[in-house]
């Protein structure tokens, strides 16, 4: 039986609950080390937002402020429709969760589009960080700290974005196979924790980078 | 008796209040510079976190541990920001 | 059960996992945790071989006072090298993912550990990293210390930081899949009665271990990753031109490096509470309170991270606020102690080979746990900042503490892991040969410090030649005692006796099985219906007690 190594025990568990409860607990666990992460970069922003609070101003008045808005609109939609794709996965219902995910979808890569856009347009006007950032005016040096903690805390949600349209992209598939029931529902569950705790990272971003003005 | 599981319902609702919150921060943030804008942002930031975490991630209909594990997070960024600040608020005060 | 000491348990219906497949795929694609764990063994000997070695060569340039082996500039890289394949690729793997693996699911009655996928993912992440940071020391290696601090490593540094910061940026994903792993493990996988009052102390403590690394290590990613972006760009948040802050910096890496000494330190407490227990014959005493004091240190560690920056520009009310906090960490610290100590009072205590590691473990811990009050005692750090006292503390933490609890729990669960035993007398040697190496070793370094040498210096005075003399004679010492085992317990490994299911005649799960465990652990998921460390079992061994 030497093929059944490349397989767990398959008793491991006793009972799907308590596979669906463990995978459960080792998603928000997953979850938790996220906000840790996200954490060392708020930490730098808190830091330097309450040091310099001229220059973030300043700072903050540079982005696009509808863009950020909405962004934020498209994202909580998203979140509406990812949500309404679990539901309809544990109603069994495999059309409504194509539609559901494939909108989510979307919403995301409209997201990361405007996104691409927004950085297309602060680079244009050569507020990118490095040797060729150009700012007139006072306090240029901490406008630039700020748009370096803009791009970075941007940049790494948008890279979770990404790979989160790469994770529907793969659900989409499974339903398509027919592997998604309402049984087996447990990959739309996970996927939609994933997604909707995206979602709050970006829902304090915004207030944290757009609203400071 | 608590629901176990969520209905359609509860997402829009949810949704809706979402959209509410998102317009009154995006609203408020256009009234002229006060010290009150960035702890009333952060505060509706807060409020839709909340509501995300517990309607769409489903945490109303959780038991115990998962809530904590939740809250675990949030527990320990304080814990970094807190005394992290306690450096940096008190650097002047033996000058 | 009625058994005999002639009558072997009855056979499992699975072979055991080492015969359950001999291909190569089988072992790198294996899903099994106890073979995952051999490949961790495996994988960390050898990067400890690696980090060992560039401590040799330091010792011997300390021999004179004179810089005639190596230039300042390879002594740098030498250091940086032995702390970063040290802490990241030995220390924080070693019981955690070797024997953490192998045990945590055999201890709590399970088959497996939550996600079986994850945790080879994990093994494959962590050697993905140790290829990174292999790669950066062919290349010609880093100077910066294992710290990375910024500027230096952000800007100035000419070496290979990015390659190493990658190196431990990806192996950090793999302690936080572990991590991960065993905390589900732990909550949902535990055999029927088996209630949280009930569980091992090794449990206990590899779950307060892994709350440190799950909550810790997404941080250090985050500073990594920021220093990494500050290099390639040219900005960063930490840099002083744009009115950036490298304590910050600190801050934030201390965040992860302090608990991340719990994560050294943790698990080798767990380890001790099984072999002090297994070999005086008694319940560990005051259980709860040494369960308790493991997450009390998990969680207090978070706290105290500013005791390494009290020379920095860190405030001096922040410096106090840490050094008060940092008095805490050492109640459940020597809670500990008291209780493994009251736990041998009176009892039949042998002195197998893993309680001579034991008790080693207990009297160094002492020393580099008092040593580490002095030290969060802010005039007398300030004295004693970055001197070889540092050294000398830490080392008796994470060498004379984890290395010998790790050397412990190897040779407690040898049998179960090899099913053979190894040469009882050479192992008693090899153990009394470390613990007098170590002391050696490391003693001298105490007195060096306080009186005034530095770290990371390939030159000192030559009043400080002696003791340099003295801590280089110890440390080849100890390098033979770290040498017997890997010869006596490969030459076991394949020749040595058969074990049988329970050598030692301990309580516990894991000894209830055949030894090498089957590959599914458990013909039957046992029940429990005990507590943990049910001493004296029936007579005779074979038949031990736990149910």
């Amino acid at each position: 039986m030497g093929n059944t190594l490349l397989h767990p025990a398959p008793s491991h568990f006793s009972s799907r609950e308590q596979h669906d409860s463990a995978n459960h607990l080792g998603m928000w666990t997953f979850l938790s080390t996220e906000i840790l992460f996200f954490g060392g970069v708020l930490a730098c922003y808190s830091i330097y937002r309450w040091t310099y609070p001229q220059a973030f101003h300043v700072g903050s008045e540079h982005l696009e402020y509808w863009i950020g808005t909405l962004n934020t609109g498209i994202l909580l939609t998203s979140s509406l429709f990812m949500a309404l794709g679990d539901l309809a996965i544990k109603a069994g219902a495999r059309r409504a969760v194509t539609w559901n995910l494939v909108a989510t979808w979307l919403l995301g890569a409209t997201f990361l589009g405007l996104k691409f856009y927004e950085y297309y347009l602060t680079a244009k006007e050569g507020h990118v960080p490095g040797s060729h950032f150009h700012f007139d005016g006072p306090l240029a040096p901490q406008v630039e700290l700020f748009m370096f903690l803009y791009f970075a805390t941007t940049g790494l949600h948008a890279m979770h974005m990404m790979f989160g349209l790469g994770a529907i992209t793969w659900l989409l598939w499974l339903n398509h196979r027919g592997k998604l029931t309402a049984e087996h529902n447990a990959p739309v569950g996970m996927v939609a924790l994933y997604w909707h705790f995206v979602d709050c990272v970006w829902i304090f971003l915004y207030p944290l980078l757009y609203l400071v003005s | 008796m608590r629901a176990t599981e969520p209905t359609a319902k509860v997402y829009f609702l949810n949704y809706v209040a979402l959209m509410v919150l998102l317009a009154l921060t995006a609203t408020l943030s256009r009234f002229p510079p006060g010290a009150w804008k960035t702890p009333v942002a952060l505060l509706i930031a807060a409020a839709k976190l909340t509501l995300v975490f517990v309607f769409f991630m489903q945490l109303w209909y959780q038991r115990g541990l998962v809530r904590i594990f939740a809250a675990t997070g949030f527990f320990w960024l304080a814990i970094i920001g807190t005394l992290t600040f306690v450096d940096y608020l008190s650097r002047g005060w033996l000058q | 059960m009625p058994a005999t000491a002639e009558s072997p348990p009855p056979r499992s219906h699975s072979p055991n996992y080492l015969e359950s497949g001999h291909t190569v795929g089988s072992w790198l694609l294996t899903l099994d945790h106890k073979r995952i764990a051999l490949l961790y063994l495996f994988s960390i000997t050898f990067f400890f071989a690696i980090a060992a070695t560039a401590a040799a060569l330091m010792r011997i340039e300390l021999l004179t006072p004179a810089g005639d082996l190596v230039t300042s500039d390879t002594y740098n890289r030498l250091f940086t090298l032995h702390g970063v394949i040290m802490v990241w690729f030995f220390l924080i793997p070693s019981i955690p993912a070797v024997l953490g693996n192998f045990i945590i699911p055999l201890m709590i009655g399970a088959r497996e550990v939550a996600f079986p996928r994850l945790n080879l993912f994990s093994w494959y992440l962590f050697m993905a990293g140790g290829s990174f940071t292999l790669y950066s020391i062919i290349a010609g290696g880093v100077d910066t210390g294992w710290t990375f601090y910024a500027p230096y490593s952000s800007t100035y540094s000419n070496s290979h930081v990015m390659a190493m910061a990658a190196g431990i940026f990806v192996a950090g994903f793999g302690s936080i899949a572990t991590g991960l792993n065993f905390i589900v493990t732990i909550h949902k996988l535990r055999a029927p009665g088996l209630t949280w009052g009930r569980l091992p102390l090794f449990i206990w403590s590899m779950y307060a271990t892994s709350i440190i690394l799950v909550l810790a290590t997404p941080v250090l990613a985050m500073s990594l990753l920021l220093i990494a972006l500050e290099r390639v760009f040219g900005v960063g948040v930490f840099d002083p031109k744009l009115g950036g802050d490298p304590i910050l910096f600190q801050h934030l890496f201390w965040f992860y490096s302090h608990p991340a000494v719990y994560i050294m330190i943790l698990p080798g407490m767990g380890v001790v509470s099984e072999t002090i227990a297994a070999f005086a014959r008694k319940p560990v005493f005051g259980y709860s309170v040494v369960a308790a004091s493991s997450l009390a240190i998990a969680g207090l560690g978070f706290l105290v991270w500013g005791h390494h920056m009290f020379v920095s520009s860190q405030s001096v009310t922040a410096g106090l606020v840490f050094s008060l906090l940092s008095f805490l960490v050492a109640v459940p610290s020597a809670i500990k102690v008291f209780n493994w100590t009251a736990t041998l009072h009176r009892g039949s205590i042998s002195f197998e080979t893993p309680m001579l590691y034991a008790l080693g473990f207990m009297g160094l811990f002492t020393i580099g746990g008092m040593t580490g009050v002095m030290l969060a005692t802010l005039p007398i750090d300030v004295h004693v900042t970055d001197t070889y006292f540092v050294v000398a503390h830490f080392h008796y933490i994470m060498v004379g503490g984890m290395v010998m609890a790790y050397m412990g729990g190897i040779h407690y669960w040898w049998p179960k892991i090899s099913g053979r035993l190894y040469h009882e007398w050479l192992a008693r040697i090899a153990a009394i040969t470390t613990f007098a190496g170590f002391n050696l070793t490391f003693f001298p370094q105490f007195i060096l410090g306080y009186l005034g040498m530095p770290r990371r210096y390939h030159v000192y005075p030559p009043e400080f030649q002696a003791l340099n003399v003295l801590s280089t004679a110890g440390a080849s010492i100890l390098g033979i005692g770290y040498l017997m085992p890997l010869l006596y317990l490969t030459w076991s490994f394949f020749w040595g006796r058969r074990a049988g299911p329970n050598p030692w005649g301990a309580t516990g799960l894991e000894w209830k099985t055949p030894s090498p465990a089957p590959e599914h652990n458990f013909d039957e998921i046992p029940v429990v219906t005990s507590r943990a460390y049910d001493y004296p079992p029936p007579q005779p061994a074979g038949a031990s007690g736990g149910t």
